[in-house]
């Protein structure tokens, strides 16, 4: 039985505590997330720390930075998607979906430049521990991206579908929730990996 | 579903599916979950205790071709051209051993099976908060479970670096034999941890959020209260494994060194990794998680044991706040004391001293949890029923294995005593002779609430009888053979002089392994023939207060007609309110002599 058959049985009490359940489950999982990528960052902390050689090929700060501005605008449209939802505006929810979803994949197309210029020199993961290390965290957070991008083209589509409205708009309240830790996980990255 | 509205999220639940894969395969239903859960790891049991007798025949009887396996698959898997075992196979055996028994099944027994099962029954719901997100762990299990069977089956075998799998034997390519078996062994792991993290989540979202009226914090049965504690561990400490098992993977696909020092030489020849890692680094991130992960394997079980060992005493538990507070700090204690693993590693001795006394600390929590359990045996009825002599054979257990915790955990008593079949027979005293012996509890004593039926009660005496005398005999002498200098991890033993005169020990203690091996047959029979024809069970056969009692057999998919209303705490035995009787249920009305029929 699908959320769209229960939908019409359910009273707006009902929607109201299982928002609260899915968001606590949502932090949960982002708690999850957060030790998971702490156990990145202290092996990067103790192989940074120990390690006296400057890094060959460093970063590109200025891509870096412009992607950091990037995430943090589709943090805004985001959040922006949240608000409209929860006022039942399904048009401006739709196009602050739209918009998050076009700023992913531009943070996606700077970051695959990015990789592009590393290959073309010849760097790669095995070249020495910190590609190492870039490649990993920088992977990893942008498989999350992907995974938010799914998600996100998946509310868009059930946003026009008019699955949800001010009763019930938990799944994208919950992306948003999912997709602010993403944000913040560059926040953490940008300043580890670039300008450290 | 009645035609009003759904007002609260404790009434929904979803109606029972009438075909057969919504209602076996992909269910929604916590019980069938539960029972998924439990079947598989059954089965995952039999099989990884397959590989430990495998690995006891060939302790005892070194390079001797194994019978009956041995002449069947000779030349396959971890046998060698005469159906002996293999040096190689037999570090495949240790590791592989280890591995499924904590991570496919202790772990899915002990937490999914019962923790599903018994949540929300035991907190008065219709199911836990998220159904979909259980029915995809368990699918997320199964294949991981799967995966690490699979590979055995690829080339060069599986995994042989030990379940700890510390770099560089498990990191740079070349340096373990078995290349891809061990990159299945990690995606495995990875699969398995993220089925384990989102179980966790929705356990501890269940338990805060749906609690029948009256069911306080202060109420939860002890099994309940343990599941929640484990949960903690489970989100927390699980994605560290994930992190670790991702990084090592990376070093062996994507060539990266996260793992691999400097200059490292695998048979006299540099390695191509650009250098610059941490073995160490390995131990503290996998040790941070493996070290909460014991306690995952315990916890649940001391949920179990204080429940049945009050029910069959008759009397409430003895202190509950007191064997609350003493699972949350053995929680807390757990993430700080990692480092116990390692006194041998080359970590700063400094740290050692420090993990020690965190260590030892755990002694306290571990005590009052101990004497507490005596303190609920001390002066009641005690009704010596199967559930009673598993959860007693549990304590017992639990003591010596946690005594010989404690050497351990000195780091001086660790340098001569690591590594060697001292932490053999330390860690199975607790897991086997303490978890198993607490699942054989759980299993029994909820085998009625669960299947609708009854267990033979004679078999149970018989196998509890056996596997208490046989697990005893295999076992204790190993803390000998520790003592006499034993390695762990050892083919063959007879190629050192000083063990020669041990091996006489190694001979009974395999013996005494195949006999606790055949007396679980004992208990497989009288399991899948209870499931299917044994006696109907009684609504509540062991006169037991927690709301699981107060519904019929077989349970309906909503578990509860109408959400109890619970007025009273778990072990309401013995009380002068509940005269004549000496039991009520927890939903009991708050004055019974207003209650008619007394």
């Amino acid at each position: 039985m699908s959320d769209q058959q229960h939908h019409a049985e359910l009273a707006p009490s009902f929607h109201a505590e299982r928002r609260n359940l899915r968001a606590m489950g949502m932090w949960l999982f982002l708690g999850s997330e957060v030790m998971f990528f702490t156990a990145f960052f202290g092996a990067y902390i103790v192989a940074r720390s120990a390690s006296i050689e400057p890094i060959n090929h460093p970063l590109d700060k200025v891509l870096g930075a412009l992607n950091t501005v990037v995430l943090i605008t589709s943090s805004l449209t985001m959040a922006l998607a949240v608000a409209y939802s929860k006022r039942g505006d399904r048009k401006k929810t739709g196009l602050a979906l739209l918009g998050t979803l076009a700023l992913a994949a531009m943070f996606l197309v700077v970051k695959g430049f990015e990789y592009h210029a590393h290959f073309a020199e010849g760097v790669y993961p095995s070249s020495d521990i910190f590609h190492g290390f870039y490649f990993m965290l920088t992977g990893f957070h942008g498989l999350h991206v992907i995974g938010g991008m799914i998600s996100l083209s998946i509310l868009w589509y059930r946003n026009r579908r008019g699955d949800f409205d001010e009763h019930y708009c938990d799944p994208i309240e919950m992306t948003g929730l999912y997709w602010h830790f993403v944000d913040l996980v560059w926040i953490f990255l940008f300043p580890a990996l670039y300008l450290l | 579903m009645s035609e009003a509205k759904i007002e609260r999220v404790a009434d929904f639940y979803h109606p029972e599916p009438t075909d057969f894969f919504r209602k076996y395969v992909w269910s929604y239903d916590h019980k069938v979950i539960a029972k998924q859960y439990l079947w598989t790891s059954f089965i995952f049991l039999i099989l990884g205790g397959t590989l430990a007798m495998l690995l006891r025949w060939q302790i005892a009887y070194p390079n001797a071709p194994v019978p009956v396996l041995g002449s069947l698959l000779h030349g396959m898997f971890f046998f060698g051209a005469d159906g002996s075992i293999t040096p190689g196979g037999y570090l495949e055996l240790a590791t592989m051993h280890g591995l499924i028994m904590v991570f496919f099944v202790i772990i899915p027994l002990i937490v999914s099976a019962f923790g599903n099962f018994l949540i929300p029954l035991h907190i008065g719901a219709r199911d836990v908060a998220f159904p979909l997100l259980n029915a995809v762990s368990y699918w997320l299990y199964l294949p991981a479970g799967l995966l690490i069977f699979a590979s055995f089956f690829v080339d060069k075998g599986a995994a042989a670096a030990g379940w700890t799998a510390y770099p560089p034997l498990s990191d740079a390519a070349g340096a373990s034999d078995p290349v891809l078996g061990m990159n299945m062994v990690l995606f495995a792991l990875f699969l398995a941890g993220f089925s384990s993290i989102l179980g966790g989540l929705n356990f501890l979202v269940t338990i805060v959020k749906l609690r029948a009226p009256g069911m306080t914090w202060s109420r939860l049965p002890l099994t309940t209260w343990a599941q929640f504690i484990t949960a903690v561990f489970q989100v927390l400490a699980t994605p560290m494994l994930a992190a670790v098992g991702a990084m090592l993977l990376f070093d062996r696909i994507a060539g990266t060194s996260f793992f691999i020092p400097t200059g490292l030489t695998i048979n006299s020849e540099l390695v191509a990794n650009a250098g610059g890692g941490f073995p160490l680094l390995w131990q503290h991130i996998f040790w941070f998680y493996a070290h909460p992960a014991v306690y995952i394997l315990i916890l649940p079980s001391m949920g179990f044991a204080s429940d049945i060992l009050s029910a069959f005493s008759r009397k409430p538990v003895f202190g509950y706040r007191a064997m609350v507070i003493s699972l949350a700090s053995i929680m807390g204690l757990g993430f700080v004391v990692w480092g116990h693993h390692m006194f041998l590693s080359g970590m700063n001795p400094v740290m050692g001293m420090a993990f020690m006394i965190s260590t030892v600390f755990i002694a306290l929590p571990s005590g009052v949890k101990v004497f507490n359990w005596l303190g609920t045996l001390w002066g009641g009825s005690i009704r010596l029923q199967p559930p009673m002599l598993y959860a007693l054979s549990f304590v017992s257990m639990f003591i010596v294995g946690g005594l010989s915790g404690i050497f351990m955990a000195a780091s001086p008593v660790d340098i001569y005593i690591h590594d060697t079949y001292y932490i053999i027979a330390h860690f199975h005293y607790v897991v086997f002779g303490a978890t198993l012996f607490s699942v054989f509890a759980a299993t029994t004593y909820w085998f009625p609430k669960m299947f609708g039926r009854e267990m033979n009660r004679k078999l149970s005496y018989l196998h509890w009888g056996l596997t208490f005398l046989f697990f005893n005999l295999a076992f204790f002498p190993m803390h000998f053979l520790g003592e006499a200098g034993h390695m762990r991890r050892l083919a063959t033993s007879t190629g050192y002089e000083f063990l020669n005169p041990l091996a006489p020990w190694n001979e009974f203690i395999t013996l005494s392994a195949f006999a606790l091996g055949m007396s679980q047959l004992l208990f497989m029979y009288n399991f899948i023939y209870s499931v299917f024809a044994g006696k109907p069970a009684e609504t509540n056969p062991w006169e037991a207060s927690t709301l699981e009692w107060t519904i019929p057999n077989p349970v309906p998919v909503y578990n509860f007609k109408e959400l109890p209303v619970v007025t009273r705490g778990p072990h309401e035995y013995s009380s002068p309110d509940t005269l004549p009787g000496d039991w009520l249920p927890q939903n009991a009305p708050a004055n019974p002599s207003a209650s008619a029929g007394h």
